[in-house]
């Protein structure tokens, strides 16, 4: 079968060690994380992950009731194949000379990201959007160069009127899953 | 009303409330405080143990023969690590254990202090849930929570870390009040739908089978089983850890399936049109190769964990409930029906694959042995068992009526389960007559519980199935590796006279006529007594389904021209 990517939203109690637990989880089970991003929810004490994995429908499947059953998971949703906003945030810091900064500025600008640090040598750019375009970005500013740069790894939240907590209070425990 | 009490006192004070009332350990220095809090809870009875591995298996005994929570305790760094194993084995064996290991002052972790390990960090895979408690005021509700989680739904180790200094520092006492843990879900109720899609499948079908588990036995769900299997005249196999729950003396068991199954077991297995898995995880010893289990069945699979539905194989109707919540309302809509043609066959199955013969030799069989054992004791002892051979036909050979009187290691196959194991046995159910039926491999390994045995006068019976090999290891490599037996050669020592060193009566049994009398010498002293088989020793334990085979390709007994009895 074949593998894709996978978006999991996990809300879980905000108590030390609970990433550790969400992590080792996925290393016992064979998964390699793509991402994971970690941060407050809507709810106090619940924090909310997204976690980026690659695999088959039936592995995430499998993994994800793993996920479920910590005790400090309050709940785990695949939203892969919801309709769904993706975000992601990098700093690219590029090199720069008084030749050619202008033409880096004019690209920074059609990708409608931000020059937030200035040196004689660099420009640091901070870009948000989906996958595609940070890569499309990171793919022309690689011809002057890049000195360094970090992404967050992938945020997620669907659309419309669905809430994670609220999915899970209409939720039936017992209900069957295959 | 609120008074001060130490976090020792909290902790023991909760143990009570729990209900417990033996606690398996051993004792070192950041224990240490807890330990000089005990005799204030003279309701709680410390079994001093010769190695922190056993007071896990012990405490896992202790909870499969009563249906309570086991407790053990260790101290900080090698005395949790060692551990690691018991409750590796309780986790894989859905068994409910609270480990309460000692651990540094707090003001000492992380800094690699003297027996400082992270054992939260070491055992997170293999608890269902651990804590490290943080400050004395925490304790109580802690400790409530970790015996919720670890005797509910699917059960499990839990365990609990406390620094030194916890139990020392005074603090108001505050009832932990009502358990909330909101993210904690227990499915009991199987959803109505299903039973009734269920229901319909069993209704329909024509060659149907129970597969019954462990999680029968935990749900004290056999009456319903039974009435399932009665009311639709359906044939029941168990899984290993599934004996006992169903009494393999009814006329529809047709015993346990998997590599050293019946072979008509497996035959059915392979021949039903509907498979009804109960409290079972489809296991790869049950199922072999998974892309042939059960070729020509639907699935209904019961089970309290949901991450067990279609984890091994595909599955038809998946009910995730509690064995006992579910069968009850599902039995209401199974129709009586008569299966003649399909018990007929299972029957002339058993006739000509029998599985359990014993031929005729003048050398001490294990089989003879085991099943003497059966015959003595009247079926009615409990058997805690090492892993290997000695397990197998101990499972084969005994035919097991009663939840919980087979008791295992199935899950990690953790050799030197059985010793250890009989102790907590013996110690929750001191009524029950318990057999420990060993190797001489797995015996070594744990063989210092003796001591424990005497200490607590524990009237435990001691069979070592002794071939002088890593019995199962050297049938592999018998059947498997060419006949290379590397380091499978076993050499141990005079098993009567170590005995006798422990103060333990025993006897040395080398030929069959001796088999009878060992038996009836061992039951009659009213004590620990050790009976030392020298077995045949390279028998080996069939039938045997190949690693990567079907089920339906078991090997059975090679010579077939001996006399057979059953």
């Amino acid at each position: 079968m074949a593998t894709i990517k996978h978006t999991l939203v996990a809300l879980v109690e905000n108590k030390p060690g609970v990433l550790n637990r969400v992590a080792s989880l996925f290393r016992r089970r064979g998964f390699n994380i793509e991402s994971i991003t970690v941060g407050q929810s809507e709810t106090p004490n619940v924090s909310r992950m997204t976690i980026v994995v690659d695999g088959t429908n039936t592995s995430v499947e499998q993994v994800r009731k793993q996920l479920d059953k910590l005790i400090e998971t309050v709940k785990v949703t695949d939203i892969t194949s919801d309709n769904i906003v993706l975000r992601e945030l990098a700093l690219i810091k590029v090199k720069a000379t008084s030749a050619n900064r202008s033409e880096i500025i004019q690209v920074v600008d059609i990708f409608r990201a931000n020059i937030v640090d200035v040196s004689t040598d660099s420009l640091t750019v901070e870009v948000t959007g989906d996958e595609d375009k940070l890569n499309s970005l990171l793919n022309l500013l690689h011809t002057f160069g890049i000195k360094e740069m970090c992404r967050t790894g992938r945020i997620a939240m669907t659309r419309g009127n669905i809430n994670e907590m609220g999915r899970r209070m209409s939720k039936q425990p017992e209900s069957p899953e295959s | 009303m609120t008074m001060k009490m130490t976090g020792g006192q909290i902790l023991l004070d909760g143990l009570v409330k729990e209900g417990v009332d033996t606690i398996f350990g051993i004792l070192g220095g950041a224990i240490l405080p807890l330990y000089d809090t005990l005799p204030q809870f003279p309701q709680l009875h410390h079994v001093l143990v010769r190695h922190e591995q056993c007071a896990a298996h012990a405490a896992e005994g202790y909870a499969r023969a009563t249906g309570k929570v086991g407790v053990c305790f260790a101290t900080s760094g090698p005395g949790a690590t060692n551990l690691v194993t018991g409750i590796a084995n309780a986790h894989l064996d859905s068994s409910p254990i609270v480990a309460i290991t000692g651990q540094v002052a707090r003001r000492f972790i992380g800094k690699d202090a003297f027996q400082e390990i992270d054992i939260t960090g070491i055992t997170l895979p293999i608890t269902k849930h651990n804590y490290l408690v943080r400050d004395a005021a925490s304790l109580a509700k802690i400790l409530k929570e970790a015996f919720y989680i670890a005797r509910t739904g699917r059960p499990g180790p839990v365990l609990v870390d406390v620094p030194k200094d916890v139990f020392n520092e005074q603090v108001e006492y505050h009832s932990p009040g009502k358990i909330d843990l909101t993210s904690y879900k227990t499915p009991l109720k199987g959803h109505p739908a299903q039973i009734q899609k269920a229901a319909a499948l069993i209704n329909g079908a024509q060659r149907p089978l129970i597969i019954a588990g462990r999680g029968v036995i935990i749900s004290e769900a056999s009456l319903e089983l039974k009435e399932l299997a009665e009311r639709a005249q359906i044939p029941v196999v168990t899984t290993l850890l599934g004996l006992g729950s169903f009494p393999e003396s009814h006329v529809l068991s047709y015993r346990w399936l998997g590599m050293h199954g019946m072979a008509y077991a497996n035959m059915a297995v392979n021949t039903a049109d509907l498979i009804i898995a109960i409290g079972m995880r489809f296991d790869d010893r049950a199922t072999s190769e998974v892309n042939t289990f059960a070729p020509n069945a639907s699935i209904i699979h019961i089970d309290i964990d949901p991450a067990e539905i279609g984890k091994n194989v595909r599955v038809d109707v998946p009910i995730v409930g509690d064995a006992k919540a579910v069968l009850t309302p599902l039995n209401k809509l199974v129709q009586p029906a008569q299966r003649m043609g399909w018990l007929q066959q299972l029957d002339e199955w058993r006739r000509e694959h029998p599985s359990t013969d014993i031929r005729d030799s003048a050398s001490v069989l294990p089989q003879y042995a085991i099943h003497q054992t059966y015959e003595a004791t009247n079926g009615e002892a409990t058997i805690v068992t090492g892993v290997g051979q000695n397990q197998m036909w101990a499972a084969q050979y005994y035919l097991y009526n009663r939840p919980n009187s087979f008791i295992s290691s199935g899950g990690l196959g953790t050799m030197g389960f059985g010793l250890p194991a009989s102790v907590g046995v013996k110690m929750g159910r001191p009524d029950l007559t318990v057999w420990c039926i060993d190797g001489d491999g797995s015996f070594q390994m744990t063989l210092h519980e003796l001591a424990t045995i005497v200490q607590e006068k524990l009237a435990i019976k001691i069979a070592i199935m002794n071939n002088g090999y890593l019995g199962m290891v050297r049938q592999w490599q018998e059947l498997f590796h060419g006949k290379r037996y590397v380091a499978t050669p076993l050499w141990g020592p005079d098993y009567v006279k170590l005995a006798e060193a422990y103060g333990i009566p025993g006897v040395r049994v080398r030929r069959r006529e001796e088999v009878i009398p060992a038996i009836q010498q061992a039951m009659a002293y009213d004590g620990p007594f050790l009976i030392d088989f020298g077995i045949e020793p390279e028998e080996n334990v069939y039938p045997i389904v190949p690693p990567g085979a079907s089920l339906s390709e078991y090997l059975e007994i090679p010579e077939k021209e001996v006399a057979w009895q059953r």
